[in-house]
């Protein structure tokens, strides 16, 4: 094997360049893909590589890239679809929701929907409205759909072509703030040797707490577990959230007995509630405390100032396990009795 | 104290108006020609040769059947107001620029050679008109008496909205291209709607008389790409059917970030208005003139019952769609050099000085009033307080949500914690 550094965008290029050589049916489809090369370069020079039939700059709109990607799959075609940022999927929505999802079931597996759906994913870098949302949770919530997300170079090339090659829909987020950080990528590793795209990994062994989570926070895992004195976390980088690897998780919290997820989309019906739940129903006699969830609030991800304030870091993580290891009063938002009686309505 | 949201108290407020403010920049009330013909739906269907032109690039004032009763009231003063506008709102974005360039400002989107579509349509306007825009339309906003730090708030980072939308009768920028076009059609069914009370007599005090036509009218900026969203689609069928008062003003500045128009649309945009049954307009962009007698037709066809109308000004963007944009990777200086040939601002100085109206002396007045504001917009961006954290919580719901609520608490209690626990811990 000869592997190369590569930025995390490029280990993605490496990707799809690896992906349109494989199968000649593989399709990019995208706004601003093609002489540009995609707002953060993901698609670079592949259009002059292998033109405009393949990488395939479309009109401006989300919702008709999906529904062409899905007649395109009718003939067999595999479109690899970038959205721009991930406020603009939501246009997409209803043919994602509606079609994509659904057509597979829908046809008795007769039509299946192979189809890749790219999205730069999460905050951390100061963009404008609609450029830093985690709308992880919406599509989890959608059967029919595969959702990953990956946190290194390497992954992001591997899982990149292993989502096209899957012959599901994969909803596959890169996490912006990623984008420039280098690491070691293998562009060409043969995908029958590579871990299944859906399986979680142990990216720092620990005994006493694990911390759940995937892309960018990954890194605040890792950070917060050496920042943290006198006690060892482990951090699981779940790299697929639908399905998510349960086995993998719970095997980690039935040595550590205490669990914390991080995650940079809202907390309420967020996919941090699914894997507290179900670590609940089967560690519940190996838990040492409550699962405790470090998420971005419930609100619209704020201006760009702000953003600090909302999206987790190093010290709400290192609360999160002080909390778990009882060194602080387990504090999780409560609704007092006075509202939960209507008490807010009279105020 | 009446709420400035209700619909009806504006109506109100705009009664007492006083007209001479906006009439000072020719653009005032609705200007309609007293030779013009009544609203008609066909007006404007067929462009003919294509783009309605008054004032060529090398300044010439060329005679013109339809849209010169249009503009009949400009002279050369109400002509100097717009060329100064324009000379500003340039200002405005080359300091928008540094600013950006500075580290001021996270991003700021160029309007740099879109200066005459923007001001000749602002300038169309009644100052109870309402405005849905994109993110490029600053020109738009300075017109609507948006100044200083309230349009580059948006663009440091500290909030959503830089101004009041209903103080300013704009819509705050839209970032989702094309979804303001409904939402201006919306705004215009509702002006509809208020008149069919008022003739019900249901709103006492309105001050309309039953029957009158709508007097206020609704007007939506998007770019050349946004005509592909299915939302602006929708927003045609839904005016078009329902006889809105809405102009639908579409830039074309020819791309659409690395996407040239062509790969939008094989006709020009125009040609989309007929098939959705509205009448549609091909205007030189660069000509602010041409510009503002399009818009002054438009908007008298939507005031008077006459329903949308689609325009399309043809323009071009100079500069990077955006500060983080990189416009070499698609396109030729070539190109660039062609359409700064067609400077709008420019043209309308050669013309000015052709007709003896404009001089080196009032050249150098406009730019240093243009200054000014430049300097005034530079004093404001550093004026611009940061915002705090409870402002993460603020405004998501216009009632008390408890879970919200709770949530904030939780993190106010461990924002405590770091003062308290000084030197403590990790
Ligand atoms: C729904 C949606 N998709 C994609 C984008 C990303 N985007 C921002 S501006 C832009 C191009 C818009 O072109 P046009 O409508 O011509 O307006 P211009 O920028 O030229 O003023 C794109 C694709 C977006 N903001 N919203
Ligand atoms: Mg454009």
């Amino acid at each position: 094997m000869t592997t190369q550094t590569m930025t995390l965008a490029q280990g993605l290029n490496a990707g799809l360049r690896q992906a349109l050589r494989d199968d000649d049916h593989v399709v990019l489809l995208g706004e601003d893909i093609g002489a540009l090369g995609g707002v953060f370069r993901v698609t670079d020079g592949l259009q002059r590589e292998f033109g405009p039939r393949r990488v395939v700059d479309t009109p401006l709109a989300e919702s008709g890239i999906l529904g062409t990607a899905i007649g395109m799959a009718y003939r067999g075609y595999r479109s690899v679809v970038e959205i721009q940022f991930d406020g603009f999927v939501y246009v997409a929505f209803d043919q994602i929701v509606s079609q994509v999802a659904k057509m597979h079931a829908r046809t008795r597996g007769k039509v299946p929907m192979p189809l890749t759906i790219r999205i730069p994913v999460a905050g951390g870098i100061g963009a404008a409205e609609h450029h830093s949302e985690s709308p992880e949770a919406y599509f989890v919530h959608t059967a029919g759909l595969r959702v990953v997300s990956v946190s290194n170079p390497q992954d992001a090339s591997t899982v990149l072509r292993q989502a096209i090659a899957c012959d599901d829909p994969v909803i596959f987020f890169e996490p912006k703030r990623l984008y420039h950080v280098k690491g070691e990528v293998d562009p060409a590793v043969d995908l029958a040797d590579a871990p299944p795209m859906s399986a979680a990994h142990v990216v720092r062994p620990g005994r006493d707490v694990t911390v759940a989570t995937w892309g960018s926070h990954v890194a605040t895992g890792i950070d917060a577990a050496e920042a943290y004195d006198g006690a060892s976390i482990e951090v699981i980088d779940l790299r697929s959230l639908s399905p998510w690897d349960a086995d993998a998780v719970t095997e980690s919290v039935r040595r550590t007995g205490r669990l914390v997820v991080v995650h940079e989309g809202p907390r309420q019906a967020g996919v941090g509630a699914e894997i507290c739940a179900t670590v609940t129903e089967r560690c519940f006699e190996h838990l040492e405390a409550p699962p405790v969830r470090i998420t971005g609030h419930d609100v619209p991800y704020p201006p760009a100032k702000l953003e600090g304030h909302h999206v987790p870091d190093l010290d709400r993580v290192c609360f999160a396990v002080d909390q778990v290891l009882g060194r602080v009063p387990l504090d999780v938002p409560t609704v007092s009795a006075a509202v939960r009686s209507g008490g807010e309505m009279a105020a | 104290m009446p709420s400035t949201t209700d619909p009806r108290t504006r109506r109100l407020s705009r009664a007492g108006h006083d007209s001479s403010v906006d009439s000072a920049h020719g653009g005032a009330r609705d200007h309609a020609p007293a030779t013009a013909r009544p609203a008609s739906a066909r007006e404007g269907v067929d462009p003919g040769d294509g783009t309605v032109r008054l004032v060529d690039a090398d300044g010439v004032r060329h005679p013109d059947a339809t849209y010169d009763a249009w503009v009949e009231d400009v002279d050369h003063a109400a002509l100097l107001r717009l060329y100064e506008d324009m000379v500003v709102v340039r200002r405005i974005d080359t300091e928008a620029t540094a600013l950006q360039r500075q580290g001021h400002l996270a991003l700021w989107p160029p309007l740099l050679g879109q200066e005459a579509a923007q001001i000749g349509s602002a300038r169309a306007l009644d100052v109870d008109d309402f405005v849905f825009s994109s993110y490029r339309e600053h020109g738009v906003a300075h017109v609507r008496g948006i100044a200083g730090a309230d349009l580059l708030r948006v663009w440091r980072g500290v909030t959503g909205a830089g101004w009041d939308p209903h103080e300013a009768r704009m819509a705050p920028m839209q970032v989702i291209i094309g979804a303001q076009a409904l939402h201006a059609v919306g705004y215009a069914v509702g002006i509809l709607a208020d008149q069919e009370t008022d003739e019900r007599g249901e709103a006492p005090g309105s001050g309309a008389t039953a029957g009158a036509a709508p007097t206020e009218a609704v007007i939506s900026y998007f770019g050349d790409g946004a005509t592909s969203q299915g939302d602006v689609a929708e927003a045609f069928t839904f005016a078009s059917t329902w006889t809105a008062p809405v102009v639908f003003f579409c830039q074309n500045n020819q791309w659409a970030i690395s996407e040239p128009v062509s790969l939008q649309s094989k006709v020009p945009l125009v040609e989309r208005a007929r098939g959705f049954g509205m009448p549609g307009v091909r205007v030189d962009g660069n000509d602010v003139l041409a510009v503002l007698a399009v818009t002054r037709q438009a908007l008298h066809r939507a005031r008077t019952g006459g329903g949308p109308t689609f325009i399309e000004a043809v323009t071009y963007r100079r500069g990077p769609h955006t500060t983080a944009d990189d416009p070499t990777r698609y396109r030729t200086s070539a190109e660039i050099e062609h359409w700064e040939a067609r400077d709008p601002v420019d043209r309308i100085a050669a013309h000015l000085r052709a007709e003896g109206a404009l001089d080196d002396d009032g050249e150098a007045r406009v730019q240093a009033a243009a200054d000014a504001v430049a300097a005034e917009l530079r004093a404001g961006v550093t004026s611009i307080a940061d915002p705090s954290w409870p402002d993460v919580f603020a405004d998501v719901y216009a009632e008390p949500h408890a879970e919200l609520d709770a949530e904030r608490d939780a993190y106010a209690r461990y924002l405590d914690g770091f003062e308290t626990s000084e030197g403590g811990g990790r």
